[in-house]
C-alpha cells in the first residue's frame, strides 16, 4: 500500500537521523529506490527466512523485532521507533531475514527496494562508502545493546548469596 | 615556653621516663624482642634497646649490634607504631536486646595516656598523615582522636638509614619535621640527648628535668647526623609519581607485578599510614548482647571492595594497583600530600621483595620508552 | 562470626579512670545506630522489599535526595542503603532493599514492629537546584530507581521549576518494574514523560523492549538545557552517560550515583574508595565530568 501523501522522499531522508550529514545528490540517488508506506498495528513487516528484498527506515510508530521459538512462542527482542532503521539482511547474501518484525502501532516508513539499492551502490562506490559506515554504526549499537541485555544487568547478582556479601 | 631545650646527660635520661610515668603516661619505646626491634611499654630506661639496629633490604630484616650505644638508630621498627594510636582491634560499642528493640550499653574504652618515645621522623610523619584521615573535616573518629589527644610524641633525629629507607625523597626526615611534643637527638660519643620542646606539653615536661646547657656544637651535630642519614639513602621516587600512576591505570606492567605479588597484605599491615578497617558485628551466645568491633583490613583482601554483592577487584593486579595508586597518587587527591612517608617497611616486609620505589620507577621507564618510540 | 563469651567484662571502664557516660548517645554519635521501628513492609519484587520506618525517639530523619543510611540488623551487621522516601515527609523513613547478602536477607525476614538501627544520612545529594529552569532527564536501571525516587518526588513537588521532566526506566522484565503503582501514575501525568523499557518482554508487555539507552537516543529533551540524573548498574550508567553526552548534554550536567560497600560511612574504613573519592562522603552522587575518566577503568 503506497502512501498517498506526497512528501518528497529526499526531504524525509534528509530529516532522518540515519542519513544525517549525507549530501543532497546522494539522497536523491537513494530516493530513486524508495517509496513510503504505512503499516497498520499488528501487520507483520518482516518474516524470518523470507527474501530480504527491502530495507526500512522508520518515520513514526513502533515495530518489534521478534523471534518465535517452540518453547517461548513469539518473543520480542527489541522495539524500534521513529529514527531507527530496520533490517540489514538485504546487504548480506543469501538475503534472507534472520528475524521477524511486527508493527506494534500504526507505523509510517520509507521502504527501499533492495535490488535497486544494491545496483545503485555497485554503480556508485562513493555512495556505498557513505552508506556503509551508517549501517556499521547501527549494527554496532544493536550488538552493544544485545550484549547489555544478555548480561541481565538487573538480575540477581551471581554468587552474592554464597559469599554473604552485604 | 615552647623553646625549652637542653642536654639530658646519660645519667639523667631515666628522669624523662620517670617524668612521663609520673604524669600518668604509659611509655612506649623501641625494645628488642627476639631477633627484631619492636615497640613496647617500658618502665625503665634499660628496657629501651641500646646499641642495636637492623639491616633491612627487600624481603629481609636482620638484627645487628651497633658499634655505638645509640638507642634510636634502630631503622624503622619491625612492629609499626601505628597500632598505638590506630589499634588493630578496637571496640566501638555494645548494645543490648531489650525485647522491644535494642539500646546502647557501652562505647569505646577511655583512651589510654601514652608517651611514644623514640619515634623516627618517618613514623612521626605517618601520625600526621593519619591525623588527617581520622579527623577529615566532616567526621572525627573517637577511637583515634581520643588516643591521639592523650598521646605525647617524642621523636628522634634519625641516625641510621636502612637500605629500604627513602624519607629524604619523601621529605619526611631524617630530621624531626612533623609536629611533635619533644624532638630528641642522640649526640655523638654518648654525650647525651639534645632535647627540644616542640609544644607546650613538651616544654612542661622538659622544664622539670635536670637539663644541662646545650653544648655549642649540638645543633650543628644534630643537622650533620640528619644530613649523613639522608646521604646514605639510595631509594627515591620518580618525578611526578602521582601523575605517572594516574596516567597508567591500565598499564600491562601491573600484570608483571601481580605475577610476583602474593596478595598477602603484609605491606598494608606494616605501612604506618594504611588506615583501612573492617567492622565485625558479634553477638553473645544467647543473642541478647551485640558488639561492634573495628579490625584492621587490607585492600589486598578479595572481599575488600564489592558492589552488588560481588568482589570488585578480582585480580591481584587490580589490588596491587589499588594499593600503590592510593599510596602514591590518589592520597594527594584526598589529603593534598603523599600517603607514603618513605619508611620502606612495605619493601622490607614483602615476602617476595616487591619494592614500591622500583615499581614506580619501572612504570616511569616504560612510559619514557613508549614516548621515545613515538618521537 | 565469633561470639562473645563474656560480653561486657572486657569493656567495663577501668576503676582508676571512670568514663563519664557509659552509653553513647545515638543522636549525636555518627558511629552508633539509632533504633527505628518498622511500621510497614512491602514486598516489591521477588527479592526486593520496602520498609517504612519511624524513629523510636520520634525525631524525624531529614535528608536530601540521593543520600543513604547505614541499616543495622541487631547482631547481624550493617549495610549502606539509599533513602527512597519523599524528602518533604521526613517523619517516615523509606528504604527499598534487595535481599542479596547476609544482612539484607535478614532484613527480608523482618516484619512490621521489628527494630532496625539507622546511622545517617550520609553522602552527597542529587543537585536538584542546578536543574531549575531547564529540562530534566532521570535515567534509572533496575533497582537504581530506588535512590532516584526522592529526586522524582522533589521534581514533582516543584514541578513548575523545571521545563520538561522525563523519566526513562529500564527494567529486567515487566514483572521486575519497581514501584509499579507510582510508575503508572507518572505515566498518567500530562506534565511528565515517563517511559519504561524492558530487557526481556514477557506476558502481554506491549511497551518498548531494549536497553534504556535507546530511550535516551530517541531524544525528546532539549540537550543544552538538560540536567540528567542516572542510577543503575555501573555498565548501564556508563552507557547512559555516554548516550546523554552524545545527544549533546554537557558532562557537567550529568550526575550519577555509585555503589560500593561501606563499613563506616564516615571516610575512615577505606572500603568505598574509588580513585581519590570516598564514595561514602564524596559520593554516592558524582558529577560525570569529574569521574568520566575512571568510570571505564576495570576493577577500579
Amino acid at each position: 500500500m503506497t502512501d498517498t501523501v506526497k512528501e518528497p522522499i529526499e526531504r524525509l531522508l534528509h530529516n532522518h537521523p540515519f542519513f544525517a550529514g549525507m549530501e543532497e545528490p546522494m539522497l536523491e540517488k537513494l530516493a530513486a529506490c524508495a517509496t513510503t508506506r504505512t503499516y497498520k498495528a499488528g501487520h507483520r513487516v518482516l518474516k524470518e527466512g523470507a527474501c530480504a528484498d527491502h530495507f526500512t527506515v522508520l518515520l513514526s510508530g513502533c515495530v518489534a523485532v521478534e523471534v518465535a521459538t517452540p518453547e517461548q512462542g513469539v518473543t520480542p527482542l527489541q522495539t524500534l521507533h521513529a529514527g531507527d532503521i530496520l533490517g540489514w539482511s538485504w546487504l548480506v547474501a543469501p538475503y534472507r531475514w534472520t528475524f521477524s518484525a511486527t508493527a506494534r502501532e500504526d507505523t509510517r516508513a520509507v521502504i527501499f527496494d533492495a535490488p535497486c539499492l544494491r545496483r545503485a551502490l555497485e554503480a556508485d562506490h562513493e555512495l556505498a562508502y557513505h552508506l556503509m559506515p551508517r549501517f556499521i554504526g547501527v549494527m554496532s549499537e544493536r550488538l552493544h545493546s544485545a550484549r547489555l541485555q544478555m548480561l541481565d544487568l538487573y538480575g540477581p547478582p551471581a554468587g552474592a548469596r554464597e559469599r554473604g556479601l552485604a | 615556653m615552647d623553646d625549652v631545650s637542653g642536654l639530658l646527660r646519660p645519667a639523667d635520661q631515666s628522669a624523662l621516663i620517670d617524668a612521663l610515668t609520673a604524669r600518668g603516661y604509659t611509655v612506649l619505646a623501641p625494645v628488642r624482642q627476639g631477633d627484631a626491634l619492636t615497640v613496647a611499654p617500658v618502665t625503665a630506661l634499660d628496657q629501651v634497646a641500646r646499641g642495636w639496629t637492623a639491616d633491612q633490604t627487600a624481603g629481609t630484616y636482620r638484627l645487628r649490634r651497633r658499634d655505638d650505644a645509640r638507642r634510636f638508630a634502630t631503622t624503622p621498627a619491625a612492629l609499626p607504631w601505628k597500632r598505638v594510636l590506630h589499634p588493630p582491634e578496637a571496640h566501638l560499642w555494645t548494645a543490648r536486646d531489650t525485647g522491644n528493640g535494642f539500646e546502647m550499653i557501652s562505647k569505646p574504652e577511655p583512651p589510654p595516656k601514652q608517651a611514644l618515645l623514640g619515634l623516627l621522623p618517618c613514623d612521626l610523619a605517618a601520625i600526621a598523615r593519619q591525623d588527617k584521615v581520622f579527623d577529615n573535616g566532616t567526621f572525627a573518629d573517637p577511637v583515634y582522636t581520643g588516643r591521639r589527644e592523650n598521646a605525647l610524641l617524642i621523636a628522634a633525629t634519625c641516625a641510621q638509614a636502612g637500605d629500604t629507607c627513602f624519607c629524604a625523597a619523601m621529605e619526611t626526615g631524617p630530621d624531626v619535621r612533623s609536629p611533635c611534643d619533644i624532638a630528641l637527638t642522640e649526640l655523638d660519643d654518648d654525650a647525651g640527648w639534645l632535647v627540644e620542646a616542640r609544644s607546650g606539653k613538651g616544654a612542661e615536661i622538659l622544664s622539670g628535668l635536670p637539663l644541662a646547657p646545650v653544648p655549642d656544637t649540638a645543633f650543628t651535630q644534630r643537622d650533620a647526623i640528619a644530613e649523613a642519614t639522608a646521604a646514605a639513602q639510595i631509594r627515591t621516587l620518580p618525578a611526578d609519581t602521582p601523575g605517572l600512576l594516574h596516567r597508567h591505570l591500565d598499564h600491562p606492567h601491573w600484570q608483571a607485578v601481580a605475577d610476583r605479588c602474593l596478595s598477602c597484605g603484609n605491606c598494608t599491615n606494616q605501612c604506618p599510614t594504611c588506615f583501612c578497617s573492617n567492622t565485625e558485628d558479634v553477638t553473645s551466645l544467647d543473642g541478647t548482647i551485640a558488639e561492634r568491633r573495628r579490625v584492621w583490613d587490607s585492600c589486598f583482601s578479595l572481599d575488600f571492595t564489592y558492589a552488588t554483592g560481588r568482589p570488585l577487584r578480582q585480580s591481584t593486579e587490580s589490588r596491587y594497583r589499588q594499593w600503590i595508586t592510593h599510596k602514591l597518587s590518589t592520597w594527594h587527591d584526598q589529603f593534598g600530600e603523599s600517603g607514603c612517608i618513605g619508611c620502606g617497611r612495605c619493601i622490607t616486609w614483602c615476602p617476595v621483595g616487591i619494592d614500591i620505589t622500583e615499581e614506580a620507577a619501572a612504570l616511569a621507564a616504560l612510559e619514557d620508552a613508549a614516548e621515545a618510540a613515538h618521537a | 562470626m565469633s561470639t562473645l563469651a563474656t560480653p561486657l567484662k572486657g569493656h567495663a571502664p577501668p576503676p582508676e579512670a571512670p568514663h563519664p557516660a557509659a552509653a553513647p548517645d545515638p543522636a549525636t554519635d555518627p558511629m552508633v545506630p539509632r533504633p527505628f521501628r518498622i511500621v510497614r513492609v512491602k514486598k516489591e519484587l521477588s527479592d526486593t522489599f520496602t520498609f517504612d520506618l519511624v524513629a523510636q525517639d520520634g525525631a524525624p530523619l531529614g535528608f536530601r535526595p540521593g543520600q543513604f543510611n547505614m541499616l543495622y540488623v541487631f547482631g547481624v551487621g550493617e549495610v549502606p542503603i539509599s533513602i527512597s522516601g519523599d524528602p518533604a515527609v521526613p517523619e517516615v523513613l523509606v528504604h527499598t532493599t534487595r535481599a542479596v547478602g547476609t544482612v539484607t536477607r535478614a532484613m527480608w525476614a523482618m516484619k512490621a514492629g521489628a527494630t532496625i538501627g539507622i546511622r545517617g544520612p550520609f553522602g552527597s545529594a542529587w543537585p536538584v537546584e542546578t536543574a531549575r529552569g531547564g529540562d530534566v532527564v532521570v535515567v534509572a536501571g533496575g533497582i537504581g530507581l530506588a535512590p532516584l525516587r526522592p529526586l522524582i518526588h522533589t521534581l514533582l513537588n516543584q514541578r513548575e521549576s523545571f521545563n520538561r521532566v522525563m523519566i526513562l526506566y529500564g527494567a529486567r522484565t515487566p514483572e521486575d518494574i519497581l514501584y509499579k503503582t507510582e510508575v503508572r501514575a507518572w505515566r498518567g501525568r500530562f506534565d511528565v514523560s515517563a517511559q519504561v523499557t524492558v530487557d526481556r518482554a514477557t506476558g502481554g508487555w506491549s511497551g518498548p523492549v531494549g536497553v534504556v539507552t535507546r530511550l535516551i537516543n530517541a531524544g525528546g529533551f532539549d540537550a543544552p538545557s538538560t540536567t540528567a540524573f542516572v542510577c543503575g548498574p555501573e555498565v548501564m550508567m556508563r552507557a547512559a552517560c555516554d548516550a546523554l553526552t552524545r545527544k549533546g548534554v554537557a558532562r557537567g550536567k550529568v550526575w550519577l550515583s555509585m555503589e560500593r560497600n561501606m563499613k563506616c560511612a564516615l571516610g575512615f574504613c577505606g572500603h568505598c574508595q574509588w580513585g581519590g573519592a570516598f564514595v561514602c562522603k564524596d559520593g554516592p552522587v558524582f558529577n560525570y565530568a569529574a569521574v568520566a575518566d575512571r568510570l571505564p577503568v576495570a576493577e577500579y
